[in-house]
């Protein structure tokens, strides 16, 4: 009984850790989706980049871990609000098919620059000496890097859902979502924001890539490893939301975390099963209005 | 459709034609030629769902590989007819798409496409731990291959496969021509172009487009089978989502939505995979990147889509 | 006269937004109704629940005297409740003569048809080519429908309609966004349409509507305003005060 609940609380929190990072990476999937229709299967590229760019930034310029986490992921946002501009913006109107074939292509040019950068093995993230201990609270002990990103991730979402509910370009955001033609006619520049939503989401992808590289090693074939998991959260979390991913991103951590504890031989498989029977269920998913 | 005859065109021969001077000109190539075959039997039966169906979908692996398994697990436990396996086959991933495609079918956009996924997931994860009969991550090995009609024996050189292949590709060809220029795919046709005005007009879209895509599962289950007959193998690849990208890809590089893209792109795809990928893998994931974008950005036809422009300036110029 | 199409008490809200309140409405075999009122009154929401596009909140739907509230708008179709688009809904990459054909071949059931090429089913391209010639299209017969001036779209919205050789026709706006000197064209082929079909039309053109109907229902707010003959509405005070008041006159 003692074993079992002492695995139980093991679960859930890793499970959490994992849930979290999905959360952050997945959170601005949901939203450019919602807000924009557009259909970015090479999100994952951006939580890539976040993670390689850290280890660079760690390794070969010496930064320190902190810092290095929070460069990498402006780097990546001011860089994806480039590639919007150039790319993307000019795919709004077109077809579900062109937007996928056109994602694909993106992954496809990441997958082959980060294995000429980065060669095709995988790479861990070098984490400094106060993170690699375990913390010990309530007379257990949990590993320091998954408490740090729990507690990084949770305040990320505290902002994000603060700066949301607060701020004007939350409000807009929110208009939007709901009604696009109607915030044009009120006068909201959509262009320009979904410029920075989509930057932010990117930046937000790629804090999730760097903190979770200790989770969901860094390889050049990531993107398209991961993006059955991301675009699983935003499907069953529903379009366009920010609660609605972190429940998602939640049961998938947790539901994912668990089943390969305990039935390791059949992995992922219940979450899929899961995640078609919640989608029978609610095909616009749990928080979603859009089907 | 309604207003133009669909009559074979004297040009329609060409790919067949192709075919055999391949067998004279370049018999080193037959393995490769066969392995194109399969991979446009795949490709058209994505054209089906795809360009014609307007449902993109991201798992039609699912229904190859377990064409591919079906067949090889059929020859290795009880008996190794290939035209046997090959019917198993069709019939296994047609039933597999009429069972999944009811519940895909109900959904649409990112959904739809996130559903597709998690079914190829779902079978991946199946075959992989099912050991005992996929013989999980090595894959089924020296998979036993009767002579095709019992007269034609594969041999090494690769001709019956060739053959095999190039005759099962014109007979699913048939199939899918003569379905899309029928008034089934017009209606098709008319649910991708306008959803809600179908079912205006009373058509039973959800039905037609499951019937669409359990034929179009079938061919793919075919096309698995091919290849697991020729190559005596059947792995876990087969399954990847890599291999519907990859089917998206030579589909829209050849042209999506008209029937000879699905030949064209396969083969330029494969040829040129052929030649650049085998030095460095990494640039040839480049080039089929930045192709992708292109394609998407400035020739929505893709190769024949060009080829359409082409002539249509010729023709406005002399005229 | 026998009744073709009846509602009773129906209702449809989204949320708190009542959008049809307790219509009772009942369109007479071979009527040439209309039926007006301002913009928000409910009248695409109104035939989108007559044809099944739109599931209501409450009440019942019967088509010649039989409950068909609860049949999905394929099967409807099938009855017999035809419809067209207050914005053109066509298949605008496909030829007109095409267009007009997937209508024809799903009445006659020739679109389950796997094999043989659409070119060769005769039965279905002379009806759709004898539709066209009744609505002035024939010359248009090969062309991309997206290529036809905007009248010309609209004459082949009501094509596809007939194609289905309704019972009833649901008309919404057959005349939007048309100039009113093509107007006309529009009306002259409204009026040609075989007598035995109940027509309703939703219409802004208070011209085409006077000039049409023989009865005329007003809708305001989701419910039934008053229903008479055109004079009768022309001269009805609410009416001026809910909808003419808008336009000084009629």
């Amino acid at each position: 009984m003692e074993a079992f609940l002492s695995s139980l609380v093991s679960v859930a929190f890793h499970g959490l850790a994992y849930g979290m990072i999905l959360y952050a990476i997945s959170v601005g999937l949901s939203v450019t989706m919602g807000l924009m229709g557009f259909v970015n299967l090479a999100h994952g590229v951006f939580a890539m980049a976040g993670g390689y760019l850290m280890i660079t930034l760690m390794l070969a310029f010496g930064l320190p871990w902190l810092p290095a986490l929070l460069a990498s992921c402006l780097i990546v946002a001011v860089f994806s609000m480039l590639l919007e501009k150039a790319l993307y913006s000019r795919l709004y109107a077109a077809g579900e098919l062109e937007q996928v074939l056109f994602t694909i292509g993106l992954i496809f040019i990441a997958v082959a620059v980060a294995r000429l950068a980065y060669g095709p093995n995988p790479l861990a993230a070098p984490l400094p000496s106060y993170l690699k201990g375990q913390l010990s609270l309530g007379g257990r002990s949990f590993p320091a890097y998954r408490v740090a990103v729990i507690a990084t991730s949770a305040l990320l979402i505290a902002t994000l859902w603060i700066g949301l509910e607060r701020t004007r370009w939350g409000a807009m955001v929110r208009a939007a979502v709901d009604n696009r033609a109607m915030a044009q006619s009120v006068g909201i520049d959509t262009a320009r924001l979904f410029t920075l939503t989509f930057a932010l989401g990117s930046g937000l992808a790629a804090l999730g890539g760097a903190l979770g590289a200790d989770l969901m090693a860094m390889t050049p074939t990531y993107p398209f490893e991961q993006l059955v998991y991301f675009l699983i959260v935003v499907a069953i979390g529903g379009l366009g939301s920010l609660r609605g991913p972190f429940v998602g991103a939640l049961l998938i951590g947790i539901g994912d975390t668990a089943c390969k504890y305990w039935v390791p031989e059949l992995g992922a498989f219940f979450v899929y099963v899961a995640t078609i029977a919640l989608l029978l269920w609610k095909p616009a998913g749990l928080f979603g209005r859009h089907v | 459709m309604y207003s133009a005859p669909a009559r074979l065109r004297p040009l329609e021969a060409l790919p067949w034609l192709l075919a055999i001077a391949v067998y004279f000109a370049a018999p080193s190539y037959l393995p490769l030629g066969a392995y194109v075959f399969i991979m446009i039997l795949f490709t058209l039966s994505l054209d089906l769902v795809v360009g014609y169906g307007g449902i993109v979908t991201l798992g039609h692996s699912a229904y190859f590989g377990f064409g591919a398994y079906t067949a090889g697990i059929l020859a290795v436990r009880l008996n190794g007819d290939p035209l046997l396996g090959l019917a198993a086959a069709a019939l296994a991933a047609g039933l597999l798409g009429l069972a999944t495609g009811a519940v895909i079918l109900r959904t649409r956009a990112l959904t739809l496409l996130m559903l597709t996924l998690a079914i190829t997931s779902i079978v991946l994860e199946i075959a992989s731990s099912a050991t005992a009969l996929t013989n999980g991550s090595d894959g089924l090995h020296s998979v036993p291959v009767d002579p095709v009609l019992g007269r034609f024996a594969f041999d090494l050189f690769g001709t019956t496969a060739y053959f095999y292949c190039l005759a099962v590709v014109l007979a699913c060809w048939t199939l899918v021509r003569s379905l899309v220029n029928s008034p089934f795919g017009a209606a098709l046709v008319g649910s991708r172009e306008n959803d809600a005005r179908m079912h205006a007009i009373g058509a039973p879209v959800y039905a037609r487009r499951l019937q669409a895509y359990s034929i179009s599962c079938a061919l793919a289950g075919m096309a698995g089978a091919l290849l697991t007959q020729t190559t005596q193998f059947a792995g876990l690849s087969t399954l990847g989502f890599e291999l519907s990208g990859e089917g998206l890809v030579m589909l829209v590089l050849g042209g999506v939505g008209r029937l000879y893209g699905a030949f064209v792109g396969p083969t330029v795809y494969i040829v040129a995979r052929d030649y650049l990928a085998r030095q460095t893998p990494e640039y040839w994931y480049m080039g089929i990147g930045v192709l992708l974008v292109l394609i998407v950005l400035f020739a929505r036809g893709g190769i024949l889509g060009l080829v359409d422009v082409l002539v249509n300036r010729l023709r406005a110029k002399r005229s | 006269m026998t009744i073709a199409l009846e509602t009773r008490r129906l209702r449809k809200s989204f949320g708190a937004l009542t959008v049809a309140d307790g219509i009772d409405f009942s369109l007479e075999g071979g009527a040439r109704h209309a039926l007006i009122g301002p913009n928000g009154a409910g009248k695409t929401t109104l035939v989108n629940l007559l044809t099944g596009a739109l599931a209501p909140s409450s009440g019942q739907i019967y088509l010649e005297g039989e409950d068909v509230t609860s049949l999905a708008q394929a099967k409807r179709v099938r009855r017999g409740i035809g419809r067209t688009f207050q914005i053109n809904s066509l298949f605008r990459s496909l030829t007109v003569l095409d267009n007009v054909a997937l209508a024809v071949a799903e009445r006659t059931g020739a679109a389950r048809k796997l094999f043989r090429p659409a070119f060769s089913h005769d039965e279905v391209k002379d009806e759709a080519h004898a539709l066209l010639g009744s609505l002035g299209l024939s010359d248009d017969a090969s062309r991309a429908v997206r290529d036809l001036a905007y009248g010309k779209q609209r004459l082949v919205e009501i094509a596809i309609a007939l194609g289905m050789r309704p019972r009833v026709l649901l008309l919404d706006e057959p005349a939007a966004g048309v100039p009113s000197a093509e107007s006309h064209r529009i009306l002259e082929v409204l009026a040609a349409l075989p007598p035995e079909i109940a027509i309703l039309i939703i219409e802004h053109d208070m011209d085409l509507v006077f000039r049409f109907a023989r009865r005329i229902t007003v809708l305001a707010a989701g419910a039934i305003l008053m229903e008479g003959s055109p004079q009768e509405v022309a001269h009805d005070a609410r009416v001026r005060q809910v909808y003419l008041g808008e336009r000084a006159h009629v």
